[in-house]
């Protein structure tokens, strides 16, 4: 029994000698091409996969050497990635970090081998800034004001109360969290905006439309729908028709994404505004790379650029959609 | 009359509905719209329907001391499959297609099944662990279909499935009303659930007494697939979409906690087909109860779980035979009853 558990000890303490030596073999960075070690969270979403393709085309366009590697999910496989492009002496390190908390350990090792790193999408909670380089990402509560100032300008003229429900994401995600609290800035000081209801729909279909029709049931007026992201605006667009309404103009649809389904809708009239989280990082992450890696100063937070959407711009901007 | 299994679960239903009467009176409402009845009530129904199928197949799995964890990533894959087809097609409307994209999709979810069957029968794997495997593969599969994308389709009949009506009422609860009905018939007028039942009695001794137990288990995990796979072409029809990451995720968990409402013991060898039913009434009338009284998302999980405990609670006969073995002794009750009362209340 114990002789077992041995040897299967050394055959696996012998893999990974093997594996670092093909790591440190491997080691060609230094010379013509760029290398670049990315993270990927996973690929939960028809947005991740966009982010995902983005990054390799564009390495790829950019003629930057791309070592990839999907963490499904996990924190640990993330933080063993990380090891093992440093271990390959990558140029540059970028990620999507999963959570917020528990990575200052892998990043001060990145910082030592004198590695830079740069976070995308979303960021970390170390309070040690030194330890990457610099953020790039969008700025959900920048999301969640331009969607409440859309709203108080369509309804500038209206005297009496609007009424609001809002699907929120998941529960105590930060970009639930800021699209929340970004929206609530936006309306906050006219009496007349009311969010009658607010609930998870945890970013998916099935539980927009779900909590949906039960707004619809429990609220005996609803002017205005804010969905966090685009699935729950048209999983709620299902039930407003089902309820033998007007999505559009019966009840307002705004939302965040701008997805290719979500555009559709907008074009067709049923959703009315959507502010753009754009998943296609990839050309400015090169841009980025190219510049750290050859020692230049970056600002140590850049926004990815996005845009807004009314139903005019869908449809001019719908053909050339990717995701 | 306490004494009828399925009165403690009903007792519960009737109760939740009765929260929901007293706190928003227009909750059992319901009016012709559209040529459709529309209300609170109805929703529950509909979107009750999923999780009764899936809980019907999930009981006679769990009558033969058996369980199926993979439910959950079967309706993931039928709903991607049917939807990947519909997406291909022509004219999505057309009904031949469509059955043709039901009929893919159910036939791949009986092989499952099948699989899943093989594990626990012929090779003996422990249900927990044979199941296990689909479930974490399964996901992989149905996102492998749908390219990890949502598969967005417009087909008007598939859609009819989860969101249409007949005759006023949702299609999805007729299917399952069908099924329910079906299942019953077979399983108590003929041997079948007694067969069953002998399996998870003890399927040792009914394998000597010369029941071929090994096709019996093969058959329920087969029917749980079945189950599982109409019950995702219904979720997938009802948002027009086939979300692989999302689809029935956690619907193995309520289903056996519908059972276990429903009277359905998990050690196996004795089930309640309608316990099951009421169970899954119960769990989605939880959900529609949250959503319209606007309990805060934080507070959700937890209030669901205290209602959960409490139904189970008054169902163990343990738990109620000491609460009454409490009340009928006398020394301090008198003075110490009405404090009591005030506290729990």
């Amino acid at each position: 029994m114990f002789g077992k558990k041995w040897a299967a000890l050394a055959v696996g303490v012998m893999g990974m000698t093997l594996l670092t030596a093909c790591g440190g073999g491997s080691d060609s960075a230094g010379g013509g091409a760029v290398t670049l070690g990315f993270s990927q969270v996973g690929a939960e979403s028809g947005w991740r996969t966009a982010n995902t393709k983005s990054v390799q085309e564009s390495a790829k366009s950019a003629g930057i050497e791309l070592k990839f590697s999907d963490a499904q999910q996990k924190q640990e496989n993330q933080i063993s990635a990380i090891r093992s492009f440093i271990q390959q002496k990558v140029k540059v390190i970028a990620f999507s970090p999963v959570v917020e908390s528990g990575w200052d350990t892998v990043l001060k090792e990145a910082k030592t081998a004198n590695i830079p790193v740069i976070l995308t999408d979303r960021s970390v909670d170390s309070a040690d800034k030194t330890l990457y380089k610099t953020f790039l990402g969008s700025d959900f509560v920048t999301e969640g004001k331009k969607a409440g100032t859309w709203l108080t300008k369509e309804f500038a003229s209206a005297t009496g109360d609007v009424n609001i429900v809002e699907l929120q994401g998941t529960t105590g995600s930060a970009p639930a969290n800021d699209r929340k609290k970004g929206f609530a800035d936006a309306i906050a000081g006219q009496a007349k905006f009311k969010v009658v209801a607010s609930q998870t729909g945890e970013f998916t279909r099935a539980k927009g439309k779900e909590v949906m029709e039960a707004f619809l049931k429990s609220q005996s007026k609803i002017d205005v729908l804010y969905a966090h992201n685009d699935d729950m605006a048209l999983g709620a667009i299902e039930a407003i028709e089902a309820a033998g309404k007007k999505p559009g103009t019966d009840i307002k649809i705004v939302s965040v994404d701008a997805v290719k389904d979500g555009m559709q809708a907008l074009a067709d009239g049923k959703i009315n505004y959507i502010v753009e989280c754009n998943p296609l990082l990839g050309p400015q992450l090169m841009d980025l790379v190219k510049k750290v890696a050859a020692g230049q100063e970056v600002p140590t937070r850049i926004e990815t650029e996005e845009t807004e959407f009314d139903q005019a711009k869908a449809k001019e901007a719908l053909p050339k959609r990717q995701y | 009359m306490t004494g009828h299994r399925l009165f403690w679960p009903i007792a519960a239903l009737v109760a939740l509905l009765l929260v929901d009467l007293a706190v928003k009176p227009s909750f059992f409402s319901v009016e012709l719209r559209d040529g459709h009845l529309y209300g609170s009530l109805v929703d529950i129904l509909r979107l009750g329907a999923p999780l009764i199928l899936v809980g019907i197949g999930m009981t006679l799995v769990v009558a033969t001391r058996g369980i199926d964890l993979s439910v959950g990533s079967v309706v993931a894959i039928s709903g991607a499959l049917a939807c990947l087809h519909l997406s291909g097609l022509g004219d999505q409307n057309s009904v031949g297609g469509t059955l043709v994209a039901v009929a893919m999709a159910l036939g791949l979810c009986l092989a499952l099944g099948a699989w899943n069957g093989f594990l626990v029968a012929v090779l003996g794997i422990q249900p927990i662990i044979a199941t296990l495997i689909l479930m974490v593969a399964g996901r992989g599969i149905a996102q492998l279909i749908t390219d990890g994308q949502i598969i967005t389709i417009t087909s008007g009949p598939f859609r009819a499935i989860g969101s249409g009506y007949l005759l006023t009422l949702p299609l999805s609860i007729l299917i399952a009303l069908v099924v329910f009905v079906l299942t019953s018939v077979l399983v108590r007028r003929s041997a079948l659930g007694l067969l069953i039942e002998a399996v998870g009695g003890n399927p040792e001794a009914s394998r000597l007494s010369g029941l071929r137990s090994g096709r019996l288990i093969w058959l329920v995990y087969v029917f749980g697939g079945l189950c599982a796979g109409v019950a995702g072409l219904m979720i997938s029809a009802n948002t027009s979409g086939a979300d692989a990451n999302h689809a029935g995720l956690w619907i193995e968990l309520d289903a056996i906690l519908a059972l276990t409402i429903g009277g359905t013991q998990l050690t196996g060898g004795r089930f309640s087909l309608g316990g099951t039913v009421i169970g899954a009434l119960l769990i989605q009338t939880l959900t529609t109860t949250v959503y319209t009284l606007g309990i805060p998302d934080t507070a959700t999980l937890l209030v669901k779980a205290m209602v959960v405990l409490l139904v189970c609670l008054v169902q163990s006969p343990a738990f109620r035979a000491k609460v009454r073995r409490r009340r009928k002794s006398p020394p301090p009750a008198p003075a110490d009853r009405p404090v009591k009362v005030e506290v729990s209340a």
